[in-house]
């Protein structure tokens, strides 16, 4: 099992969705995160002040999918979220050591 | 006594009661989430606080004979005061104190944004009742209950000075004595919620018709004057303050919007019933642009004075009151100022400007330093890190 984390553009997670689940994916976890990276922050303005803002809002997916499929997982969240320009985000995906769905005690790759 | 004086009046009393939780919209919209209810808290306490000091002592000091400088206890715990005519006037003397008693609300309220985010509660409560009592009566007595600004001719139709000079100066101090927010030039400061502030806006310009018309104690074409310039003045420093930071900033903001709106309500204060509507243009004109050159500078010069009292109350009342002596015209208000042919006006209008900023300065400082050294100004550091919402009054404003 492969544990696949992307940031992503907030306006891309629709897009990021419907391509996962077209592979079998059965669900996600979604977390609103500020970060940043490459990309520089935005200037707000009040009453004259200006303000830097570096951390801009990005979506953060958390799937848990088996190690057969995670490759084009990844491919399909990297190819569905990418805008081109900067900040566009990052895929990281690390391996996952058991499951467990708690309703039924399924465990490992059934409780996907 | 007329019965439509005193309809006029009392709902304008009304007028001017709401306008304070406007301001503590106005004001709450702009501090951080943490410390939002503690800054409507302020605005919101004193619709209690000053009231009640008002029926005691503060209506007397501010009202009854007195000397040059203040008034006396005749009048403690409105003795004498009720369905006998106000001198000067066509309304019961209750009506007269209920109405002043709302100024005597919202000009310590309008202090509150100088102080917002780190004052102590319980050193705001002892400043206030000093400040009430030896700054705000004797300068209203000076300018309307017979003081020597009002035997002196200054003009102030419904408070300039009195509120907004004498606020603006009064907050100046409070910055100062105070001291800046933890963070404050390296941690962004910025509004948590300007639909808050912009709804709180437009209460006050609703309000303040009750405070500028309603001071002619009238329904009377003096009354209907004020309405008109008040309005026309604001319009066009909403108007002025977006255009000058489009210019200088680049964008046009609806803080700003709602900013310059203020600014012209204040400046057009002093004026209301003494120039005309196309006068009240010019000064509404000037009052948006000087207001924002104002908050400008105040990141140059160092202080803190948090929701910008300073640059909007004191710049924006000090440009009204001279204003009024510019533009003030013999057919609306009595008299004329400099460009009607009276120099001296413009001379008085000064000297009561000066006076103002000068006592209300002084004394503030020395009230809050005699605050201080008994109970100190702030909340701790880590009060103010956690918000004074939490650590202070024990409820968060936003619970999602």
């Amino acid at each position: 099992m492969k544990k696949i984390e992307a940031i992503i553009k907030p306006f891309k997670l629709d897009d990021v969705k419907s391509a996962v689940t077209s592979l079998g994916v059965q669900g996600m976890t979604v977390t609103e995160v500020k970060g940043f990276g490459r990309q520089k922050g935005h200037k707000e303005i009040y009453r004259g002040a200006e303000y830097l803002v570096d951390f801009l809002p990005k979506i953060k997916i958390e799937m848990v999918v088996s190690s057969e499929i995670a490759r084009q997982v990844v491919e399909k969240v990297a190819s569905a979220a990418r805008t081109g320009a900067i900040g566009d985000g990052k895929v990281f995906v690390t391996a996952v050591e058991s499951a467990v769905r708690i309703r039924t005690g399924e465990t490992d790759g059934d409780a996907l | 006594m007329n019965a439509a004086d005193t309809a006029w009046v009392m709902a304008s009393s009304a007028l001017v009661l709401l306008m304070t939780p406007g301001l503590a919209m106005f004001y709450g919209g702009m501090t951080r989430a943490k410390n939002v209810l503690s800054t409507m808290m302020h605005s919101f306490f004193l619709m209690g606080l000053a009231s009640v000091v008002w029926l005691f002592w503060g209506f007397s000091l501010s009202f009854a004979q007195g000397n040059w400088f203040v008034g006396s206890l005749e009048h403690f715990a409105l003795t004498g005061v009720g369905a006998d005519l106000w001198p000067e006037t066509k309304i019961p003397g209750s009506t007269y104190m209920i109405f002043q008693c709302m100024f005597a609300i919202i000009t310590p309220a309008l202090i509150s944004g100088a102080f917002a985010e780190r004052m102590k509660f319980s050193s705001f409560i002892v400043f206030t009742l000093l400040w009430l009592t030896f700054v705000y009566a004797p300068i209203c007595h000076w300018i309307w209950g017979g003081g020597f600004l009002q035997k002196m001719g200054a003009l102030d139709f419904a408070g300039g000075a009195v509120v907004h000079i004498n606020s603006g100066v009064a907050a100046l101090a409070c910055a100062f004595m105070v001291g800046k927010r933890k963070g404050y030039g390296t941690l962004p400061m910025t509004p948590h919620n300007l639909t808050l502030t912009l709804l709180g806006a437009g209460l006050l310009w609703f309000g303040w018709f009750g405070f500028n018309a309603g001071s002619a104690l009238a329904a009377n074409e003096s009354a209907s004057n004020a309405f008109v310039v008040t309005h026309m003045a604001t319009s066009t420093a909403a108007i002025s303050w977006v255009l000058a930071e489009w210019i200088i900033r680049g964008k046009p903001t609806t803080l700003g919007v709602a900013s310059g709106a203020v600014a012209g309500l204040v400046a057009i204060t002093p004026a209301a019933g003494f120039v005309g509507p196309v006068s009240s243009v010019i000064v509404g004109g000037v009052a948006g642009v000087l207001c924002y050159l104002a908050v400008l500078a105040k990141s140059r010069l160092g202080y803190d004075d948090a929701l910008d009292v300073v640059g909007i109350h004191g710049v924006g009342g000090s440009w009204g009151a001279i204003a009024t002596g510019l533009f003030a015209a013999k057919a609306i208000g009595g008299a004329d100022g400099l460009f009607f042919g009276n120099p001296a006006q413009l001379g008085i209008q000064i000297v009561s400007v000066l006076a103002t900023i000068g006592y209300s300065f002084m004394v503030s400082l020395v009230i809050l330093s005699v605050v201080k050294a008994i109970m100190g100004l702030r909340v701790t550091e880590e009060e103010e890190v956690a918000g004074v919402d939490t650590s202070v009054h024990g409820e968060a404003a936003y619970n999602l």
